[in-house]
């Protein structure tokens, strides 16, 4: 017994040092395969009071790109009116029922808020949004996190009254994404290189792709609405050994300026996850 | 000023510098990033106890950790340095003599070329653990290699500039404090 303490005593820098890396290494492994950072909601609740004084002061200097990126949303949303098309005929009148369910079984499939960005990184391999939006104003995991430009995250952190978005610059972000001309799906990732650049992997080489076609969000994403923009093609890579291609996308978004997003929350993203997820056993 | 206070102060000062000023610098290429934020530890006085430095610094890289939203991988790095600096600083320096008469490591109190020895040792060390790790959990061999040459050059250079911008003076310590 006395041995031991004795070794203790002589070596207690070594242990200690090692201890600390041993739980550090362990905080890491944990928050990557889970995506949530240890002790996660009280840090960073403290966290984001930092950043959200800091991001309120950084605001002032790109009100004009702003206000711009607004009045672009709110033209493109004023076409899409419905006053701006009339029939021909003024016995068929179109309503568009935005209600939940209404008598013709229509249902609403996605809800979408604003949230403010108060948190951003783009230069580290593992880039994260803290949105000043939290679960008391409905955030959930899995939501869909889309600026005015494009598409920009998932929501993989909620605390009470701010969430943390994994960005499309991550080195562990997967988005289903298709070309818009011909519906040809493919993975959205990041390699890393550069915040303007993204990939789209997995598209087969029957696609006819040119430099310049966009890239929007698949039917088939639980998280994100179909349609988003995401980028455009700036470069195409044929692998030889197999059937498909590697795009180099451009985004759409400026990772660098993001200021407000919206969350889109898929109504039925618990049904279509847990369908997903469900392996039939007794398969064979 | 007092030493304890002193370093509350760089601890904070040396977080928010990484956070919201280097964290935010375009990255000019992938290999290149800005690090300066362990400097505070190389900047801890002389006197101080090994195993409250190695705390110091674990929740120093934690802290960081939680503006990155990657807890421990600076945290890891951090304590890795702390632990091999007073072995280090007992190899640069003359026994007996400059522990005594200066409170913490600068280039007035051990001289150009310890001190250059000194930060680039520890500077490569950190890289190389942080890098490691990054690229156990992502990347490839060249990831690894160009980041930690890169990200080495650009914290030394910035190190020697900061240096010759502020220079700290070489306080002796005395038994008044």
């Amino acid at each position: 017994m006395k041995n031991i303490f004795d070794f203790i005593r002589k070596h207690f820098t070594l242990l200690s040092f090692l201890l600390l890396q041993i739980a550090s290494i362990y905080m890491l492994t944990q928050a990557s395969t889970s995506h949530q950072t240890f002790f996660s909601s009280k840090m960073n609740d403290a966290s984001s009071k930092i950043n959200e004084r800091y991001y309120n002061m950084r605001g002032y200097f790109f009100l004009r790109e702003t206000n711009e990126k607004l009045a672009q949303e709110n033209a493109r949303l004023l076409n899409l009116l419905g006053s701006n098309i009339s029939a021909p005929d003024s016995s068929i009148r179109i309503v568009t029922d935005s209600v939940y369910k209404d008598s013709l079984n229509k249902y609403r499939k996605y809800n979408w808020l604003p949230a403010k960005v108060i948190g951003n990184t783009v230069s580290l391999q593992t880039n994260f949004l803290t949105l000043e939006r939290g679960s008391l104003q409905g955030v959930k995991k899995g939501m869909a996190a889309i600026s005015p430009e494009g598409i920009a995250g998932v929501v993989v952190e909620v605390s009470e009254n701010t969430s943390k978005v994994m960005s499309l610059l991550h080195r562990n972000s997967r988005v289903s994404a298709m070309l818009k001309k011909d519906n040809n799906a493919g993975s959205i990732e990041w390699d890393g290189a550069s915040p303007y650049y993204l990939l789209l992997r997995n598209v087969s080489k029957g696609a006819k792709v040119v430099k310049g076609d966009t890239v929007v969000t698949s039917t088939y994403s639980a998280n994100f609405p179909p349609y988003q923009v995401v980028g455009r093609v700036a470069e195409i890579e044929a692998d030889p050994s197999s059937n498909f291609y590697t795009l180099k996308i451009k985004t759409a978004v400026n990772f660098f300026t993001v200021q407000y997003v919206y969350l889109v929350e898929n109504l039925r993203y618990q049904e279509q996850f847990e369908l997903e997820n469900n392996n039939p056993k007794n398969r064979e | 000023m007092n030493s304890l206070l002193k370093n509350i102060i760089r601890f904070a000062l040396f977080l928010l510098l990484q956070i919201v000023v280097l964290n935010e610098v375009p990255p000019v290429h992938r290999f290149i990033i800005p690090y300066l934020y362990f400097l505070y530890i190389l900047w801890l006085p002389f006197s101080i106890n090994r195993f409250t430095l190695l705390i110091v610094a674990f929740f120093f890289g934690l802290s960081l950790d939680y503006f990155t939203g990657t807890t421990g991988l600076h945290a890891a790095p951090c304590v890795l340095i702390a632990y091999i600096r007073p072995y280090l600083l007992n190899l640069l320096l003359p026994q007996e003599t400059i522990e005594q008469s200066y409170a913490e490591p600068g280039v007035n109190s051990m001289g150009w070329a310890p001190y250059a020895v000194y930060v680039g040792f520890l500077t490569f060390v950190h890289h190389f653990y942080l890098v490691l790790i990054e690229w156990l959990q992502f990347g490839d061999f060249v990831y690894f290699l160009g980041k930690v040459v890169g990200t080495t050059l650009v914290s030394f250079m910035m190190i020697v500039l900061s240096e010759l911008l502020f220079l700290r003076k070489g306080k002796y310590r005395t038994n008044a404090a």
